[in-house]
């Protein structure tokens, strides 16, 4: 019998950050995420590329908002780390922070979204420029959406006293979703906001 | 109650681990009746159900074939309406792309991972009966729509501006795209599972130059699905966003790109063609050996042919366009990719053929099977080759010689290794092998039904005849060939018939078959047959690529470890998760009970979707809450699964 693969030493038993199946899974799910929102923006630079009309409609969408709104969403990633590397201490009060301050600013950021999205010139139905400004956006807020439910479970159960320093695989599986949310904003504004300026 | 941070793996003998097999039934066995049925998230369970389901699928998909072949037998007739025919043609490819042939091989996989990788089960159970019910729920849906009078007609890949409200205003479309949502789903949550447990549940010493070649396979084909499925679920979005809500991203008045569909619907679509084949590859590879007695030629070349036949998938997809007036330079681009994909399949064939030729075959069924899908795959290939350069493609697109071709690819690689892994593996699933009379029986009427219903379709596209048109007028001169094609079409499906009858007929009354009963050389013929819940009673240790051929091939002094000693874990449901690379022992992982949840997430989240699509807001707000709910009890951290230590 091969002797190396016998263990030294006694192994973790069950979830425990890396050794959590889940954090890998969550890792598969970023991975075609991304996939979706690579795919969402080439369907962008597609139809752009194609533009008979001036592109985009109205002109490149203003920075009085957006550029804010930016700072607020990834604000809301650093602190969220800030409470992750509480929890890896055992400090539930600072996750709990982390957690609620997160929320807020993403909450922010979608108040902000909406904003802009009801003082459009034009509506969701006007041209593919309007259709690709609203269905991409869409999808980006219905995914800080989806994040704010995840981070508001993980706040319930942080309240409920279910973490410590040793086991808190729920924090970090969701936190990485967290800053893939940020993340894939920042291509999102690049594409929506820098790349009109560009051409 | 404390729960356990650390422990060493008990490392036992049979003897022992005997004592213990009874305990470790009860910790795993799923309770007989109804509720265990609809709970059960036993991966042995959940893959035959894929298999049960995608073969009736393939059953479905046969009859509507069976009603065009007879529409399409002499020129003029009128059995079918043209509108009837395009929601049959349609309803063909739609099932078999995929309702049948991706599903029957996630069946296979869902069965055989954890008993080709040692383990107890997939990485997440749950996920994995969430998987399966999401592909049933996709399939209902996609056929509900033959209920309102009319199913989707515009062929499988539903290109605009046909597919807009404008052209085809019924409930149709929106069905299909629905159902294709619900399978994207199911498609990457399996996806995910696989990966997770290749990368964390092989036995420890399964290094990632000793899982065999199937796992290779679905490996790569989740890994491109991954990527690949979320271009197809966005097209489908897309054009339910133009069809519902008047956006313009396919339709050209509104500055949108009709072409656009075309390469979201191919980046995904040519992934796609490869998922549906490296996997049967994968059975293939793994099932000549065990009949040529020997192992695989050129191991590590197939598994980096299959990887590299999918690295190349990602890049041709522009060949389905090529008539599309697409500018020169990218059509040579991908014309020379699609030719150079046939370098990698080249690989596999010669790897194949030296199997065989260097080996000692047993002429059973299943290798007649294996053997035929070779020589279809050559088959296939050449004329897949003709296609990929851009004069003959021009020549040829949208004739009977890519009906032609793309039969030959998918049930020669598909359909042929899927029989021939039925024949195999039939008695592990059910502890009886098939009839071998009867099976030889259906090998060569469904071999030469085959080539009979399909070989002259290549000469009458040559002859110009176009795919998809319901009949056509006696002076074009296709008519005795149409007639051939048919006759090779109905002897095809009494070939399919025979198998389907010999397989009802040996799970009641099939001779017994043992633990393993082909002598093949990996770890699931090391368990009984049908293996006991908990696959393996000790997590076996393994040291070469055949751990039960070790003797036979004699070699070196390392010897894996089956049955003899190995880990037994018994506090609850555990298996042991290993190293990415190496597959060192890494932690004990807990696997979760059976659960209802899998199953109320699956519908609330149809409910919600079809809600959506219907814009029925009702049945969106309770799906969407109840699946949140469902969500949130499912993922709850629970003590007997170590996520909370306190």
């Amino acid at each position: 019998m091969d002797a190396s693969v016998l263990p030294e030493n006694p192994l973790p038993v069950g979830s425990k950050s890396h050794h959590a199946s889940g954090w890998w899974g969550m890792l598969t799910i970023v991975a075609t995420e991304a996939s979706l929102f690579a795919y969402l923006l080439f369907s962008y630079y597609y139809t752009a590329a194609h533009a008979t009309n001036p592109w985009p409609t109205g002109g490149a969408p203003d920075f009085t908002l957006s550029i804010p709104g930016t700072i607020i969403l990834l604000a809301g990633s650093f602190v969220m780390a800030w409470g992750e590397h509480g929890i890896r201490k055992g400090q539930n009060g600072r996750l709990a922070a982390g957690l609620i301050i997160s929320i807020l600013l993403a909450l922010l950021f979608l108040a902000i979204q909406f904003w802009e999205w009801f003082h459009k010139p034009f509506a969701l139905d006007y041209d593919a420029y309007s259709s690709l400004y609203f269905v991409i956006t869409g999808f980006h807020m219905a995914h800080v959406a989806v994040g704010v439910i995840m981070l508001a479970v993980v706040l319930l159960w942080t309240c409920l006293g279910m973490f410590d320093s040793k086991r808190h695989s729920a924090v970090s599986i969701a936190v990485i979703y967290w800053h893939f949310v940020t993340v894939v904003w920042l291509f999102v504004f690049f594409t929506f906001y820098i790349s009109p300026r560009l051409a | 109650m404390a729960v356990e941070t650390f422990r060493t793996p008990m490392l036992v003998t049979a003897e022992e681990a005997e004592r213990h097999a009874p305990g470790l039934e009860r910790i795993w066995e799923t309770p007989p009746g109804l509720w265990g049925w609809l709970t059960s998230v036993d991966h042995k369970s959940i893959g035959k159900r894929y298999l049960v389901t995608s073969i009736i699928f393939l059953i479905l998909g046969g009859l509507e074939a069976a009603v065009m072949r007879l529409q399409l037998a002499q020129p003029g007739m009128h059995l079918l309406s043209p509108e009837a025919y395009a929601q049959l043609f349609t309803m063909h490819g739609v099932t078999m792309i995929f309702l049948y042939a991706f599903p029957v091989l996630s069946g296979f996989s869902n069965y055989l991972w954890p008993l080709l990788l040692g383990s107890r089960d997939m990485a997440f159970p749950r996920l994995n009966a969430f998987s399966y019910w999401m592909f049933l729920l996709a399939g209902i849906a996609m056929y509900v729509s033959f209920l309102t009078g009319r199913a989707p007609d515009n062929g499988w890949f539903n290109y605009v501006p046909y597919a807009s409200r404008g052209f085809d205003p019924g409930v149709n479309i929106d069905a299909y795209a629905l159902g294709m949502i619900l399978l994207g789903v199911s498609t990457t949550v399996g996806a995910i599972n696989f990966i997770v447990t290749l990368i964390r549940l092989r036995a420890p010493g399964m290094s990632l130059n000793r899982i065999p070649i199937i796992i290779w396979g679905t490996l790569t084909a989740s890994l491109a699905n991954l990527f690949a499925v979320p271009a197809v679920t966005l097209a489908f979005v897309l054009l339910w966003f133009d069809r519902s809500w008047g956006t313009h991203f396919f339709d050209s008045t509104g500055g949108g790109q009709p072409l656009l569909w075309q390469h979201l619907f191919w980046m995904f679509g040519h992934p796609w063609v490869y998922a549906i084949v490296l996997p049967a590859m994968g059975i293939v590879s793994d099932g000549l050996p065990v009949f040529c007695r020997r192992p695989l030629v050129g191991y590590s070349l197939v598994a980096l042919a299959t990887v590299s036949t999918m690295v190349l998938g990602f890049g041709v997809w522009v060949h389905h366009m090529f008539a599309t007036g697409l500018p020169v330079t990218s059509l040579s681009f991908f014309s020379s990719a699609s030719m150079v994909i046939v370098l990698p399949s080249a690989v596999a064939v010669f790897a194949w053929i030296a199997t065989i030729w260097t080996g000692r075959p047993r002429f059973t069924t299943a290798f007649l099977f294996f053997a035929g899908f070779v020589l279809l795959f050559v088959i296939g290939g050449v004329s897949g080759f003709m296609t990929a350069a851009v004069p003959a493609d021009w020549q040829l697109t949208h004739t009977y010689f890519v009906v032609a071709h793309l039969h030959y690819v998918i049930i020669g690689i598909n359909v042929f290794a899927v029989v021939g892994g039925v024949y195999m593996w039939f008695p592990k699933m059910t502890g009886r092998f098939m009839n071998e009379t009867l099976g030889k029986w259906s090998f060569w009427v469904m071999f030469i039904g085959f080539n009979i219903g399909f070989f002259p379709m290549h000469i009458v596209g040559l002859q110009g005849m176009p795919r998809r048109i319901y009949t056509y007028p006696a002076d074009v001169g296709w008519g005795t060939m149409n007639l051939i094609i048919t006759h090779g079409a109905y002897i095809f499906a009494v070939g399919v018939l025979l198998f389907l009858v010999n397989m009802v007929v040996s799970r009641i009354g099939g001779k017994r078959a043992g633990a393993n009963p082909w002598g093949g050389g990996t770890l699931e013929w090391s368990v009984s047959s049908p293996p006991p819940p908990y696959n393996f009673k000790l997590i076996p240790i393994v040291a070469r690529r055949h751990p039960l051929w070790e003797e036979e091939l004699g070699e070196g002094q390392d010897r894996s470890s089956t049955n003899t000693r190995g880990f037994l874990l018994n506090h609850g449901r555990e298996t042991l998760g290993t190293t990415m690379l190496d597959a060192e022992p890494d932690v004990i992982l807990k696997m979760p009970e059976d659960s209802v949840m899998p199953l109320l997430l699956s519908l609330a989240l149809t409910a919600f979707t079809t809600g959506l699509l219907l814009k029925l807001w009702l049945l969106f707000g309770i799906g969407g809450g109840v699946a949140l709910l469902a969500g949130i009890a499912w993922l709850w951290p629970q003590r007997s699964l170590s996520q909370i230590e306190r």
